[in-house]
């Protein structure tokens, strides 16, 4: 139970009293803007900006350790074969050469190739936090009913919205399930090799599979039987009239997308910020 | 039978609307049969039923009775989600079913499943019950009015905002009744309601479904196998299902005279199978079908003869302890302990029960037992020896694990590579596996299917699979998780039975269990957990018999004991012993 991967945990912050659909279109918003700009400014900004809103909204480093972590990795080996692919980009980009190392006739280290990549580190690294808060913020409900409120359907929204919320559940399972497979002698941790760690984890999976799908079938039955299809429409039992909090998110959300296209329009004259000339 | 409520005062004006005396039933089967697509015979043959406004009936039956197929073919689900071809003919409220969908069905009979966790769809009370609301397009506002309403009805206003997590079995199934009961239905449908509830809750569910019946004149249907436990209010017909076909359809003092709750594998009340070791002749005179009914006043002399008769079992001497819990306490969080200070010493051979509410911390000792989770304060003893330092796998080599969910187990396709992963993965020999797997199949009645799928076994047998993969690793000590949940009475002694074999072989069996029947009639001994604390530990009929300890664990007091109070007998405790030695020398 303690390694949850996210799950959604109400807390009385700024943040949770927001209305889902303020968050979904505060982050629709702030991921355009982040994945528009190429100004590490901008982009460092955004970072700050959402790392205070973590703060905030009472979300602790242990809670997205495991997140981060993967992010990281995921982040790492886009770095390199970035660079491996296409080395000569930010000299594309940037018009000009500042060369620092030559690493082989092909791979040579610009300080352009640097500072475009460690922009695109932070741009994609600085969508992260934004993707958490909403994830932990959010009250599962809500997340489909705002979702259905931006135009998707409510059948999507609805197993969407169960996904997350059973997500926690099938965790536990496969913990327990885990346990009493290991009491019959499976070693699931790195005293054996990866192959058979990957066979042994099939062994844990397979029950798993068949519980959930036991659940499913309860839960489709308790849906069906309930209605749940009948119309092409539905209505949200939670009550989702913005307040005061809600405008002025959503007034801070559209001053950061102002911000970007602003710098972008009349000073970079274009997405990247050139500091080379 | 069934509710003619006729006042002269609205006769008049009936009548003159109606010639019909006898109101027109509101569920009619006629001629009808069920065969589902993947069976190769039909689950229901020729039921023919009707069912009045106002009624409530219980439908009771084995598994694989067809009950629960029954109540399929009334809510929708069968077509709807289960396919197959259905003959005959069934109307409700007039309207031939068959030309109806799940939709218009589900606004004339509302279901309350069994799995009241698994049903529950939204995220707070407020929202579930407002569930089917939402599907039919009601505003907000008049969505929160109407289920402040019902959930004033069904005693849940003060907990509109509560998630699922926060609540007890007994809330949840108010909060699904609540759910139902919102689009104003007639006809309500109980899908074994007490499927997963501890005796007191179940005890209090269908004191709600009485109340419900009561104040607003729906027509009830019950479908459960626990006759006992739904009878403790009244019903107006109990309907018996066997084999696809209606066996009975009679009231409950004539039901539990005849012999068609035995015959069918329906376990009868059990102060009904005492006054029978009593030599008593039941009939339908002495009110027998509910336990605050029943009049004994004629045969008591015969009731308190048989109980000064009975012999009490041998006490067998004092073996030397195999598992010892020292001042145990465990914490999840480090602030809320989950178990304090608990002192369990068993004895080889022993066969407990350990009781109590969701969240003593029943699961959790067992838990810290094999291993899972370590102590945080105090000694395990196995043997004399602290167990300390020795690993889940190694704890496996005498103490195993069965989980309730056989499902949850099972990671093979056929039945001898399950019962043989242990062995494989201890790298034990092949020659050697083959003798061992085939042993413990032959202990547990599974020899002849030993090249069979898995898949292809019922419940029980898979429970008996999951119990053989533990059992070939040679553990002296099994412990089970809710061995019987879910099971009807063959299948709960099917099971019963053979863990009683095992444990003659000489092997420790603790049970974790809700069930009030399987401690009088399996466990001498049971240790009761409430908040963490172990709060008995004695005799199943002491535990039964006291108040106290009744109320902290949300037991329920055994019928016998109401039984020695009508009878007169003074130690009810004393009675129940008496039964339950016995009914063990009767077995013998």
């Amino acid at each position: 139970m303690k390694d949850r991967l996210f799950s959604y945990n109400y807390q009385d912050t700024p943040i949770h009293r927001l209305s889902g659909l303020t968050k979904l279109i505060s982050f629709m918003v702030l991921t355009f803007s982040i994945m528009f700009s190429y100004d590490i400014r901008i982009i460092l900004g955004a970072l700050l900006f959402s790392v205070i809103v973590l703060w905030v909204a009472r979300i602790t480093f242990g809670q997205i350790k495991l997140m981060i972590l993967y992010v990281l990795i995921f982040l790492l080996i886009n770095l390199v074969i970035t660079f491996l692919f296409s080395p000569e980009q930010g000299v594309e980009i940037y018009g000009t050469r500042h060369e620092i190392v030559k690493l082989s006739t092909r791979y040579t280290l610009t300080q352009e190739q640097l500072f475009y990549q460690v922009t695109k580190f932070f741009k994609y690294l600085s969508v992260i936090p934004l993707g958490i808060i909403f994830l932990f913020t959010t009250n599962p409900s809500e997340f489909a009913s705002s979702m259905n409120k931006v135009g998707l359907h409510y059948k999507a929204a609805y197993a969407f919205s169960l996904t997350l919320r059973y997500f926690p559940d099938v965790q536990r399972v496969y913990h327990d399930i885990s346990q009493a497979q290991q009491a019959r002698g499976l070693e699931m941790t790195s005293k054996t090799s990866l192959g058979n760690r990957f066979k042994n984890s099939l062994m844990v999976l397979m029950p798993l599979i068949f519980s959930t799908l036991d659940r499913i079938e309860v839960i489709t039955n308790a849906m069906d039987l309930r209605g749940f299809g009948k119309e092409k429409k539905r209505t949200w039992y939670i009550k989702s009239k913005l307040n005061r909090g809600d405008f002025i998110a959503l007034a801070v959300t559209v001053l950061i997308m102002g911000i970007t296209i602003f710098m972008s329009v009349f000073v970079n004259h274009g997405r990247f910020y050139n500091p080379f000339i | 039978m069934g509710v003619t409520q006729s006042n002269p005062g609205d006769w008049q004006s009936s009548a003159a609307k109606f010639i019909v005396m006898k109101p027109e039933p509101i569920i009619i089967f006629e001629n009808f049969s069920f065969q589902y697509f993947s069976q190769s015979e039909p689950t229901l043959h020729d039921i023919n039923l009707k069912i009045y406004p106002g009624e409530k009936i219980l439908i009771v039956g084995p598994s694989g009775s067809g009950k629960s197929t029954l109540g399929h073919c009334l809510n929708g689900l069968i077509p709807f989600y289960y396919k197959g071809t259905i003959e005959g003919s069934l109307k409700i409220k007039g309207l031939e079913t068959r030309n109806l969908d799940i939709f218009q069905l589900s606004k004339m009979l509302g279901t309350v499943l069994q799995d009241s966790d698994g049903q529950f769809v939204g995220l707070t009370v407020g929202e579930d019950i407002a569930f089917a609301m939402e599907n039919d397009c009601i505003t907000v506002d008049e969505m929160h009015a109407r289920v402040a309403r019902v959930a004033k009805m069904v005693g849940m206003e003060a907990l509109e905002k509560a998630s699922p997590f926060e609540l007890s079995g007994g809330q949840k199934q108010r909060t699904s009744l609540a759910g139902v009961l919102i689009d104003d239905v007639d006809i309500l449908l109980f899908d074994e309601p007490l499927a997963n509830l501890d005796p007191a809750t179940g005890r209090t569910a269908i004191e709600i479904i009485d109340e419900i019946h009561k104040d607003t004149d729906k027509t009830i249907l019950i479908i459960e196998h626990r006759l006992e436990d739904v009878l403790h209010r009244e019903v107006d017909r109990v309907i018996v299902i066997n084999d696809g076909r209606i066996i009975a359809d009679m009231n409950a003092h004539e039901l539990v005279c005849s012999d068609v709750l035995v015959k069918n594998g329906i376990r009868e009340p059990l102060y009904v199978t005492a006054l029978k070791f009593a030599g008593v002749k039941v009939t339908p005179e002495m009110k027998p079908g509910h336990i605050w009914s029943l009049k004994t006043d004629e045969v008591n002399e015969a009731i308190r003869t048989w109980h000064r008769s009975v012999k009490s079992a041998e006490t067998e001497g004092e073996k030397p302890s195999i598992l010892k819990m020292d001042w145990v306490s465990f914490s999840y969080d480090g602030v809320h302990p989950t178990l304090a200070d608990i002192l369990i010493d068993l004895p080889e051979g022993a066969m407990v029960s350990i009781v109590g509410k969701n969240g003593a911390g029943k699961s959790t000792l067992s838990k810290l037992l094999v291993g899972f989770e370590k102590v945080d304060k105090g000694v395990l003893y196995y043997r004399g020896e602290d167990i300390k330092g020795k690993s889940i796998k190694e704890r496996a080599e005498f103490i195993g694990l069965v989980m309730q969910n056989p499902n949850q187990m099972i990671s093979k396709n056929l039945i001898f590579d399950e019962v043989a992963l242990g062995l494989r993965l201890r790298n034990v020999p092949e020659e050697e596996i083959k003798t061992r797997v085939e042993k413990v199949l032959k202990i547990c009645g599974l020899a002849p299917f030993v090249d069979w799928p898995i898949s292809a076994l019922s419940y029980g047998q898979k429970k008996r699979v999951t119990i053989a993969a533990i059992l070939v690793l040679n553990p002296s000590i099994l412990i089970l998780d809710e061995p019987t949940a879910g099971q009807d009475y063959s299948h709960y002694t099917e099971i019963m039975e053979f863990l009683r074999e095992i444990n003659k072989l000489g092997i420790t069996v603790i049970l974790i269990t809700h069930d009030m029947h399987l401690m009088l009639e399996y466990t001498p001994r049971a240790i009761v957990l409430a908040g963490g604390r172990k709060i008995a530990d004695t005799a199943a009929s002491v535990v039964l018999t006291d108040a106290k300890v009744i109320e902290e664990a949300n037991l329920k007091e055994t019928s016998l004991y109401h039984l020695a109070q009508l009878a007169g007998i003074t130690d009810g405790t004393c009675f129940v012993q008496s039964f339950i030695d016995y009914e063990r020398s009767v077995a013998k």
